[in-house]
């Protein structure tokens, strides 16, 4: 995938507001059906267990929340969440600054952008969790080596968004600023980055979990802390309750994250939300 | 002022050249309110681009106050026919915006932006968004946003052509205010011959494409303008008449 071709996820705009569905139902009508819908499949999965599938495979929900509870009464949970939430943080930040300002500034640079064309293509194809073994080698075993994995795999997608909003900015806007005498800087700080927002948010939001990802799966690698090294721990001690205890942790980390992204994108697009 | 010396501007599309722009020379006097009227796509908008420094023309030269036209004029305020309003900024910080772009402090540029949306009856809106507006209110931002700029040179783009007949009519007595009020220079494009020789000193009369003056007509109509009631003179009816044979031979030779 190369930068000026780049499939970018759509602009967060461009989608349907989460309130009301394409139908119209309300948003508490939704959120019921869906909690009806989780506590459905909880049962199905407990009523299978020892039963249909043996409970050592899929373990059920009264183990795993078993599990849950002892650690959060032993505390360890809240070691292991918090430096996986450390690494993920610094990651995401990492990755999201580096892409943004390579994404504004390849972006704004037809000739840099076709230079590096190649080289961006051959770093993008790329698994970045091969990287790992590299990272662990050149920044230890310590919270870097996972903050470095984390941010990779956060920066190409944030850059190929950021690139593709700023190419997407309309010429007519730079033009306008252009003849009321606006400097090059004032054109990328009031006209590109505020008109490139969009996609940046739908690069950082689609990157969130890519950042968890990244810590996680840096922690199961090599680390003594984290839900990575509580995944890998639990799976080697053939702790499935423990195992699907530690997966809840990342998948509700996961929407927090998110959520958090959302709220700023909120903040920081009042026109979008007051277009709604 | 603004000076067209045999200026031609040719597109390269493809491989195909489309002659847009052909031998135009004129010259456009300070403070004159000039109206191009022309065939749809004819090049009338090209002629705004290159006098704007948008676009540099394939042959000859554009002349703004003596001197050769060759980036961006920074000289003239510029009206596309989309409105170019910054979708995420207030109406207000939208008007606003030529006077932080030249560094002037908020609470003079608030105040100045509030007294320019006053004088286009845009108050009460001043922290709606763009979106928020309709059609008319739009261009009246615009308006008002090229007033604060204070461009000596006003560039006209078809600007009221979306609005309902009576806002066309209030737009064009404020145009012809405000430009009175600043001295303006105005170029202005149109397909509406109405509007041409309601608000104009000078109507030119482009051909199909690629555009050449096919008639230059001087309008010697009384100023100031009431806008309302000038086009059932019988000196605008004569005018009117003159401009649209030259015009209804475009048309014609456009549909055949």
């Amino acid at each position: 995938m190369s930068a000026p071709e780049a499939r970018a996820t759509t602009a967060v705009g461009e989608q349907p507001s989460p309130a009301t569905g394409p139908r119209g139902f309300g948003s508490r009508f939704m959120l019921s059906c869906q909690v009806v819908l989780g506590i459905v499949v909880l049962m199905i999965w407990q009523g299978a267990s020892g039963r249909l599938v043996d409970d050592f495979f899929i373990s059920n929900p009264l183990d795993v929340g078993q599990r849950l509870y002892d650690w959060i009464i032993d505390g360890s949970l809240f070691l292991h969440l918090w430096a996986t939430v450390y690494e993920t943080f610094l990651g995401f930040v990492v990755g999201a600054a580096v892409g943004v300002v390579l994404g504004i500034w390849l972006g704004v640079s037809p000739f840099t952008s076709r230079l590096l064309n190649p080289y961006l293509n051959a770093l993008n194809a790329l698994p970045k969790v091969a990287l790992a073994p590299l990272f662990v080698l050149w920044f230890g075993l310590g919270v870097e080596s996972k903050v470095a994995l984390a941010a990779v795999l956060v920066l190409f997608l944030v850059f190929l968004n950021t690139y593709a909003g700023v190419r997407e900015v309309d010429q007519d806007l730079i033009d306008g600023a252009r003849l009321m005498r606006a400097s090059r800087v004032q054109v990328i700080t009031k006209v590109i980055i505020p008109s490139a927002l969009s996609w940046v948010f739908a690069g950082l939001k689609i990157s969130v979990p890519y950042a968890l990802i990244g810590a996680v799966l840096g922690e199961m690698l090599a680390a003594n802390r984290g839900l990575g090294y509580l995944v890998q721990y639990s799976g080697s001690q053939f702790d499935t309750a423990g195992v699907f205890a530690v997966l809840f942790v990342i998948a509700l980390l996961a929407v927090v994250l998110n959520f958090l992204v959302e709220l700023v994108q909120h903040r920081m697009q009042r026109w979008r939300v007051v277009g709604r | 002022m603004i000076e067209l010396r045999h200026v031609s501007k040719v597109f390269r599309k493809r491989d195909v050249l489309v002659d847009a722009v052909r031998d135009i020379d004129v010259t456009i006097a300070p403070k004159e309110i000039v109206a191009v009227i022309g065939p749809s796509g004819c090049g009338k908008s090209t002629l705004l681009n290159m006098i704007a420094g948008l676009y540099m023309p394939s042959g000859g030269a554009i002349v703004y106050k003596g001197t050769r036209v060759t980036d961006v004029n920074t000289d003239v305020g510029y009206m596309t026919q989309k409105d170019n309003l910054l979708p995420w900024r207030t109406v207000r910080d939208n008007i606003a915006f030529p006077l932080e772009l030249a560094g002037v402090g908020k609470t003079e540029r608030l105040e100045r932006a509030d007294q320019v949306i006053k004088h286009v009856g845009l108050d009460g809106f001043e922290h709606r968004f763009p979106h928020e507006l309709s059609g008319g209110m739009r261009k009246r931002a615009c308006l008002a946003r090229m007033l604060l700029y204070g461009a000596e040179t006003a560039l006209l783009d078809e600007p009221f052509a979306a609005l309902d007949a009576q806002l066309k009519l209030a737009m064009h007595d404020l145009l012809l205010k405000l430009a009175a009020e600043a001295g303006q220079t105005v170029l202005l494009v149109t397909h509406d011959l109405m509007e041409a020789v309601t608000l104009a000193d000078r109507v030119l009369v482009c051909t199909r494409r690629p555009a050449t003056i096919a008639l230059e007509q001087r309008i010697e109509l009384k100023r100031p303008r009431d806008v309302l009631n000038v086009r059932f003179t019988s000196e605008f009816k004569d005018y009117y008449d003159a401009l649209w044979e030259r015009l209804r031979v475009e048309y014609q030779e456009e549909r055949v």
